[in-house]
């Protein structure tokens, strides 16, 4: 029995809004940890969100089970949520199993996203693990025949507060059976999703495993290799397919000669319009396959531009969208009497997400409907776009999640489980697809690309009077953060559905640089410019870690360097001077003190070494999350290398959760964040993407890795905790950047920080 | 022409029938059905699929079966299981290494190849040891953190 299926519920009766019901031999399976077991065919009945038994349940032997809607990708999510169940429900967290992304287990919460896991995500499963706790209460209460008042509870058991000897175990009290009773919904799925019901929370100050450090859960089977990707997932009699894209993006095969495959065991050949596969029982009769078939395309006019004039044409292209985001004072009026504007351009490539493995998917379709293995970060948008492509009903669809290999937005994931599912039912067979490193580099969704002009009106006095920051380039939802749409997946788009984008760029209420200053005039506006190509795009762009704040912050901490350095300040000094928040004042502070930072302006020592040497700094927000960061930079001027040789960042996001796990994940951002910095770029010919594997689209090697990262945690028990998977990436190339202008005296206001770049501009002065 | 080669894998004699010229990678995951090492790039420019061949690291997505035959191959976990650990292994557990993890046999298998060989490197030394393996989620310093508890362990 391995198909999760509603018990059949029979009331206990008597206590109120509680029912307790008996636990039928199938929610055993239902409620255990771990992947899905392969099985068919699917029956899944998407958990009910009005109900405590689709986040929590209490099992026969003590142990608790949290269903979460969200999905971890590496930082250790799973262990903060069971930490937050066995906080509200007082028992130890390793007693606390987490299920994550099951479509037909876990109430949709919208996956990962927004690095929202710990600040929304915990909510509704903190309110059932708690009024699980009443109901155990509750129980409690009528079996010693005492008020609810003069009991408590504690590490798995509740007990009578004035003789602590007389106690019962939650597993007596559930005896097997399923805790259950309706909690109020919000309405809502995806992140905002919440319940409540009776009971209330628990207070901070009450708080015993809230703000420990507990260790990861996946650590050890990673290390001994015995954890299990979405790659691994398997099933009998399963075909390995391989994708086939076109040479040139656009285009779509004329002709596939099947007999060019015929030597090789087991071949199939599935076509569709742009859609082309091979599928064979062995993986290498696949891998072979995908090289050997004859395919003649259609000859179509070269889709891109000329890289070169990338960033001429996003500002000589009308735009399509044009958003202002913040206009306070009056920018104009006061450019117009400065005594001194100061203007700058910044630049920021089409990045890749090219995860450590290139997307892989395992579909099973049948005529009951359709089981996917998954790694994506939106599981239930898989369950539906897997729906809306094979036109099921979604109840007949079940979307298993397992954890991908590296995740970091909407990478190429949930792009295979789509690939997969389609083949599968052409050819009525589970079908397991993997992309080449080619596909995972070259077709993966790409953040946008975009360019930043900046200006700043300074009085006579030296004070600051104005600032401006136009943003212009491609939108960061070319395709859907999701794939429950068809249309935003590559099986969709092969078969000649046009992408739908909507323009955005930031959202409302996002974060911009200017919001940290007190500055009379300011101004953010962004525009948008259509895509290159209407469908299956190479360079469709769609959300990849810390959507657009990398070159945000970037192009705004940037310039508000050159703007203290244009008034004769310390770059610390400066912002310190002008900020707002006290949160954003703490954390420059405390990295500023922990590593050592002297006051002067920057830029200023000249020197004639070959190697030279500066730090810089940089502040940013994100949504409620505080991060300083300084750098320091070491420049060989000669050869062009540039490495960042220490990092310290300071990082409140509230409410610490889980220190360790908290302290791993900001040092890895960092270190993500430096790579993309110092190495990354697309790059593309008027053909298709050229920057197909890792010689092509180099990233941070171990011999470049700063000699020493420190991070500086500030814990704010009084404040919520905000999320902390995204908000230090956006600090990095600003803090690289005003440190490069310490050691060389020259700005760098294009990103990467490559050793040609660097090379190219120092003679540019 | 598919031909039977035999090996030593984590210890136990195995056999495939496999085209010769087939990675390595595909016999050990498809016909031998391991779970590591993992397929990360097919062109060994990225290390997750390391493993051992008497002992040295080889990318087995670019190594062809056929130079297995009759030798020890031995994957992440053959190398030290929860019961016998290696101290790389012990080491990545303490310093909480991973984020995603997919990236994890590349560095553990090389550094144990080169620390059995240098068991007194330098930090720089391990870093150009290590030089060319990928790591998406920025693990490095955690990496380095871990290779160094284990070498002070081992020497």
């Amino acid at each position: 029995m391995n198909t999760p299926v509603l018990s059949r519920r029979i009331a206990f009766g008597g206590l109120g809004a509680l029912i307790v019901t008996l636990t039928s031999p199938g929610d055993a399976a239902a409620q255990a940890p771990g992947p899905a077991p392969a099985a068919s065919p699917p029956a899944p009945i998407p958990p009910l969100p009005t109900r405590l038994s689709s986040y929590v349940a209490v099992n026969a032997d003590g142990r608790v089970t949290a269903f979460f809607g969200k999905v971890d990708v590496g930082q250790g999510l799973d262990t903060a949520i069971a930490q937050f169940v066995a906080e509200e429900l007082d028992v130890a967290p390793g007693r606390v199993d987490v299920v994550m992304g099951d479509s037909a287990r876990c109430v949709d919460q919208g996956g990962a996203s927004n690095a929202s896991g710990v600040s929304e995500g915990s909510q509704p499963l903190r309110h059932a693990a708690a009024e699980a706790r009443l109901i155990l209460l509750e129980l409690a209460a009528a079996r010693l025949g005492v008020p609810v008042a003069q009991l408590s509870t504690r590490d798995g058991e509740v007990l009578l507060t004035a003789e602590p000897a007389r106690r019962v175990s939650y597993a007596d009290l559930v005896a097997g059976r399923t805790l259950e009773t309706e909690l109020r919904w919000n309405g809502r799925f995806g992140n905002a999703l919440n319940v409540q019901g009776r009971a209330g929370l628990k207070p901070v100050s009450d708080f015993r495993v809230i703000g420990t450090g507990q260790p990861r859960r996946d650590v050890a089977d990673k290390a001994f290799g015995s954890f299990d990707f979405a790659g691994d997932a398997r099933l009998p009699g399963m075909l390995h397919a391989r994708m086939i894209r076109p040479p040139v993006a656009g285009s779509e095969p004329e002709a596939v000669d099947e007999s060019s495959v015929r030597d090789i065991p087991g071949v199939r050949v599935v076509w569709r319009r742009g859609f082309l596969a091979v599928a064979a029982p062995r993986e290498w009769d696949a891998v072979r396959a995908r090289t050997a078939l004859r395919v003649t395309w259609m000859r179509v006019a070269p889709p891109f531009p000329d890289q070169a004039g990338l960033y001429d044409l996003i500002r000589a292209t009308p735009a399509r969208t044009t958003n202002r985001q913040l206009n306070e004072g009056d920018v104009d009026a006061a450019v117009a009497g400065a005594a001194r504007v100061i203007t700058a351009d910044y630049e920021y490539p089409f990045q890749s997400h090219s995860s450590m493995g290139p997307g892989v998917g395992l579909a099973h379709v049948t005529a009951d409907g359709a089981r996917v293995w998954t790694g994506t970060q939106k599981p239930h948008s898989v369950r539906d776009g897997v729906a809306r492509l094979l036109n099921l009903p979604r109840e007949r669809v079940h979307s298993v999640w397992m954890q991908g290999p590296g995740s970091y937005g909407r990478n190429d994931a949930g792009d295979a489980a789509l690939d997969a599912a389609f083949l599968s039912r052409e050819l009525g067979a589970p079908v397991r697809v993997q992309y080449t490193r080619e596909e995972g580099h070259g077709w993966d969704i790409k953040s946008p690309a975009t360019v930043h002009r900046m200006r700043a009106a300074i009085g006579a006095d030296g004070r600051v009077l104005a600032l401006e920051h136009l943003s212009k380039g491609f939108s960061r939802t070319g395709v859907a953060t999701g794939e429950a749409d068809p249309r935003d997946s590559m099986a969709g788009m092969m078969m000649g559905q046009m992408v739908h984008a909507a323009d955005t760029f930031l959202f409302p209420g996002n974060y911009i640089p200017w919001h940290a200053y007190n500055v009379p005039s300011k101004r953010m506006e962004w525009q948008v410019i259509p895509p290159p190509m209407d469908r299956a795009s190479p360079l469709r762009t769609g959300h990849l870690r810390d959507p657009c704040g990398p070159e945000l912050i970037f192009a705004g901490e940037g310039f508000l360097d050159e703007v203290a350095h244009a008034v004769g300040q310390d770059a610390l000094a400066f912002r310190l001077a002008h900020s707002a928040e006290p949160r954003d004042a703490a954390v420059l502070r405390a990295a500023a003190e922990r590593f050592g930072w002297e006051s002067r302006v920057s830029g200023s020592r000249g020197g004639t070494d070959d190697v030279v040497r500066g730090r810089g700094v940089s502040l940013s927000r994100r949504d409620g999350s505080h991060v300083a960061l300084v750098a320091e930079v070491e420049v060989n001027r000669r050869t062009g290398h540039a490495r960042a040789t220490r990092l310290v960042a300071a990082h409140d996001c509230g409410l610490i959760v889980n220190p360790v796990g908290l302290r791993r994940t900001v040092e890895a951002g960092l270190i993500y964040a430096l790579s993309r910095t110092m190495h990354e770029e697309v790059t593309f010919s008027r053909d298709n993407v050229t920057s197909v594997d890792w010689e092509h689209y180099p990233i941070l090697d171990i011999t470049d890795a700063p000699r020493s990262v420190e991070v500086v945690l500030i814990d704010r028990p009084d404040r919520r905790s905000t999320g902390a998977g995204e908000p230090m990436v956006r600090s990095v190339a600003a803090a690289v950047a005003n440190a490069f202008f310490d050691a060389t005296g020259v700005r760098i206001r294009r990103v990467p920080f490559t050793a040609d770049r660097v090379k190219a501009t120092l003679a540019s002065v | 022409m598919d031909t039977r080669i035999s090996f030593e894998l984590d210890g136990q004699t195995c056999a495939v029938t496999a085209d010769p010229e087939m990675p390595l990678l595909y016999a050990l995951r498809d016909d031998l059905g391991l779970d590591n090492p993992r397929f990360g790039c097919g062109l060994g420019q990225c290390g997750a699929c390391t493993v051992h061949i008497d002992g040295q690291a080889v990318r087995s997505c670019i190594t062809p079966v056929s130079a297995a035959e009759g030798h020890k191959v031995t994957t992440l976990a053959g190398l030290g299981t929860p019961d016998r650990p290696h101290p790389l292994q012990t080491a990545w557990v303490q310093e909480e290494v991973p984020q995603c993890g997919y990236c994890t046999n590349g560095w553990i298998m090389t550094a144990a190849a080169y620390l059995r060989a240098n068991p007194k490197a330098t930090d720089d030394q391990i870093r150009e040891a290590l030089t060319g393996l990928k790591c998406r989620c920025g693990t490095h310093m955690a990496v380095l953190r871990a290779v160094r508890r284990a070498a002070d362990a081992m020497g």
